[in-house]
């Protein structure tokens, strides 16, 4: 077996605030193959971005930040690695690319500098050389005349340009490890499926890792290996694709699923399917499983005690009390609900 | 880009022309010490200030006085170019006396300036990064003292103790730098600290407020994340986009500071055309409101093309 690329054990992430603790993350323990690419599917709040933005080491600027339990990346656990050899792994061995380019490219310095400056800060070349490196990544990425394009400043570029050009930013130093965070939500469903194809193909390419982090189950459901559902800061389900979108054994699962937008031949006035509710709020955490409030099967054990993520078979693992009969069930009810 | 400068130029001609009538008007409506009174000297007969105000053109109806003004503003009059005309009260020139008294109020705007820029920024940046901290907290205690205490209390304050009990340094006046280096900067030195200390606190205020907002902004996030060092971060990244509204408010500021610090020269004796506006000389007084709104509207024109250049997405067609 090879060794994962990155393992999370027992994550919590928690930010002291006036109104009380926030449990951003509240015990996450997952890992990544080299190579591998996870899709991380959630409501907003519920932790996945700070997850990996803490893999990053952003959170911890945070001064009320208290950041518990072990991040291994090839061994090394990144919580205690001191912050100036955090810079090290930043951008070269892990990189991240975020949701709004427009926002997150800056906006007075031209776009080659930027991704110069990506490539100069973690290796010894000269400006002249980490231009002509900027210029090849922009080609590798699809922007056409990328040598005019170095040139310019991001409020020049489309959207999807832009994205594709943190993506180069991301990708120049050859990471192990791409952090996707809603890369497509700011962009036209159109562009939407362009990067996703890019990002697959520079996976590929690169021999990268790739993490797609996305409230849309429609975006992972084409690129990614593996996906792990997380709610309220905790990982709810996790497992192969196939078997989250055929075979998926959690009630807030199911929800995504059947909130899915669907183009329907027959019923035209088919309303859409909301999971009812709200997100809780992560200072007061509801008790047991936090799903319980808006699950339609939440018995007596749901309020009273928190599920562990254990393993129905192999790699699949769901946190709910439901027995795993009653679960395959009531999955067969809905999917025939559905049709 | 040209165009746009013509466009801008033209409208400064036209602010002037109508800061010109109103300050006219507002002289003809208030009662005022008839400049042909002033110019006729002591104890004049009614006959004499009728002859004055016949020679002058001060009985010629307002349209046409005004007229006159301005035609001889532009084309200049005996005494050169442009057509300052020459004081009531003195009945010398104006254009030599406004050009020595606008270079006195130069040296002391600008090297306030300097000393606003090298106090203010720097502690407004220090504030911003290290929000809520004792540093924080002591700085913008001072800076909420410097934005309220008003000059003329600060200044003789700062004169009681360094020149009278201290004698450190000398009293009020001006010394030309011809005279003496040393003489002139020792002069200067509490008229430049009293008229920057409000810029300075100002300044300091609003560096930090900027530098605060522009570290929240999703492009530091990724710079952060490409691996950079965090003072490349703060300098390159988040000094530079949080610095350029400061340009132009020191732009601004200077040229309403061109157009006369009237209670610092008051206060300090300096001869600069702030303290000369102080009076009831009827050219003088439009001159200098001509020459204050001419330097607030060029710097003003300045301060955008400025912007331009430092903001890319700023482009004017």
């Amino acid at each position: 077996m090879p060794e994962p690329l990155l393992e999370v054990k027992d994550l919590s992430v928690h930010f002291k605030t006036e109104d009380g603790l926030v449990k951003a993350v509240d015990g996450v323990s997952f890992s990544i193959m080299p190579g591998e690419a996870l899709g991380v599917v959630g409501e907003s709040g519920s932790g996945k971005s700070v997850t990996f933005l803490t893999v990053m080491g952003l959170t911890q600027t945070a001064k009320n930040a208290v950041v518990e339990g072990q991040i291994l990346f090839q061994g090394e656990d990144l919580l205690k690695v001191p912050k100036e050899e955090m810079r090290e792994f930043r951008g070269r061995r892990i990189s991240m690319i975020f949701q709004d380019p427009m926002t997150s490219l800056h906006p007075l310095y031209k776009v080659g500098y930027q991704l110069s400056e990506a490539i100069r800060s973690h290796q010894k070349v000269s400006k002249s050389e980490a231009m002509e490196q900027s210029i090849e990544m922009l080609r590798r990425v699809g922007i056409p005349k990328p040598d005019e394009r170095v040139r310019q400043y991001p409020h020049e570029f489309s959207g999807g340009m832009r994205q594709r050009a943190m993506i180069a930013m991301a990708i120049s130093l050859n990471p192990d490890l791409l952090i996707a965070d809603e890369p497509t939500t700011a962009l036209d469903v159109t562009v939407q499926a362009q990067i996703l194809d890019l990002i697959g193909r520079l996976k590929s390419e690169f021999n990268a890792a790739v993490v797609i982090i996305t409230h849309d189950m429609g975006v992972v459901a084409e690129h990614c290996d593996n996906i792990q559902v997380m709610y309220a800061g905790r990982i709810a389900e996790t497992g192969a694709r196939d078997v989250i979108y055929y075979q998926s054994h959690h009630p807030y699962t199911w929800g995504l699923l059947d909130s899915i937008p669907r183009l329907s031949e027959t019923d035209s006035h088919e309303r859409l399917n909301p999971i009812k509710g709200l997100p809780p709020s992560l200072i007061f955490v509801p008790s047991g499983c936090s799903f319980h409030p808006r699950c339609p099967y939440a018995f007596d054990r749901c309020t009273a005690e928190v599920p562990l993520l254990l393993p129905s078979d192999g790699m699949h693992a769901a946190a709910c009390h439901l027995p795993i009969a009653d679960k395959e069930r009531i999955f067969q009810e809905r999917m025939l609900a559905r049709s | 880009m040209i165009r746009y400068i013509i466009r801008r130029l033209l409208w400064v001609l036209v602010t002037l022309l109508l800061v010109a009538l109103i300050t006219y008007t507002i002289f003809f409506v208030m009662p005022s010490t008839d400049p042909a009174v002033n110019f006729a000297g002591k104890q004049p007969t009614p006959e004499l200030v009728a002859r004055v105000r016949e020679l002058f053109g001060l009985d010629k109806p307002f349209v046409v006085q005004y007229g006159q003004f301005v035609g001889r503003l532009f084309l200049g009059d005996d005494y050169g170019w442009p057509g300052l005309g020459f004081s009531f009260s003195t009945r010398s020139e104006l254009k030599p006396v406004i050009l020595d008294r606008l270079w006195v109020t130069a040296q002391l705007a600008i090297g306030a300036a300097i000393l606003w820029l090298m106090i203010g920024i720097p502690i407004g940046i220090l504030s911003a990064l290290k929000p809520r901290s004792i540093f924080d907290r002591l700085a913008m205690g001072f800076a909420l003292f410097g934005v309220s205490a008003p000059v003329f209390f600060i200044g003789p304050v700062l004169l009681y103790i360094f020149w009278y009990k201290l004698q450190l340094l000398p009293g009020t006046g001006y010394y030309p730098i011809e005279d003496g280096l040393s003489q002139w900067y020792l002069h200067m030195l509490l008229p430049w600290c009293v008229l920057a200390l409000g810029f300075a606190a100002f300044y300091a205020r609003m560096s930090r407020a900027n530098l605060i907002e522009t570290m929240g902004e999703d492009y530091i996030r990724t710079a952060r994340a490409k691996g950079l060092s965090e003072r490349r971060v703060v300098l390159k990244h988040g000094l530079r986009a949080s610095l350029t509204p400061i340009v132009t408010m020191l732009g601004l500021d200077l040229g309403a500071l061109l157009g006369g610090a009237i209670i610092t020269e008051t206060v300090f004796n300096l001869p600069g055309i702030g303290q000369y506006a102080v009076q009831s000389d009827f050219y003088a007084i439009l001159d200098i409101t001509l020459i204050a709104a001419f330097f607030i509207t060029i710097a003003n024109l300045i301060v955008d093309i400025v912007y331009a250049f430092l903001d890319p997405r700023v482009r004017y067609t």
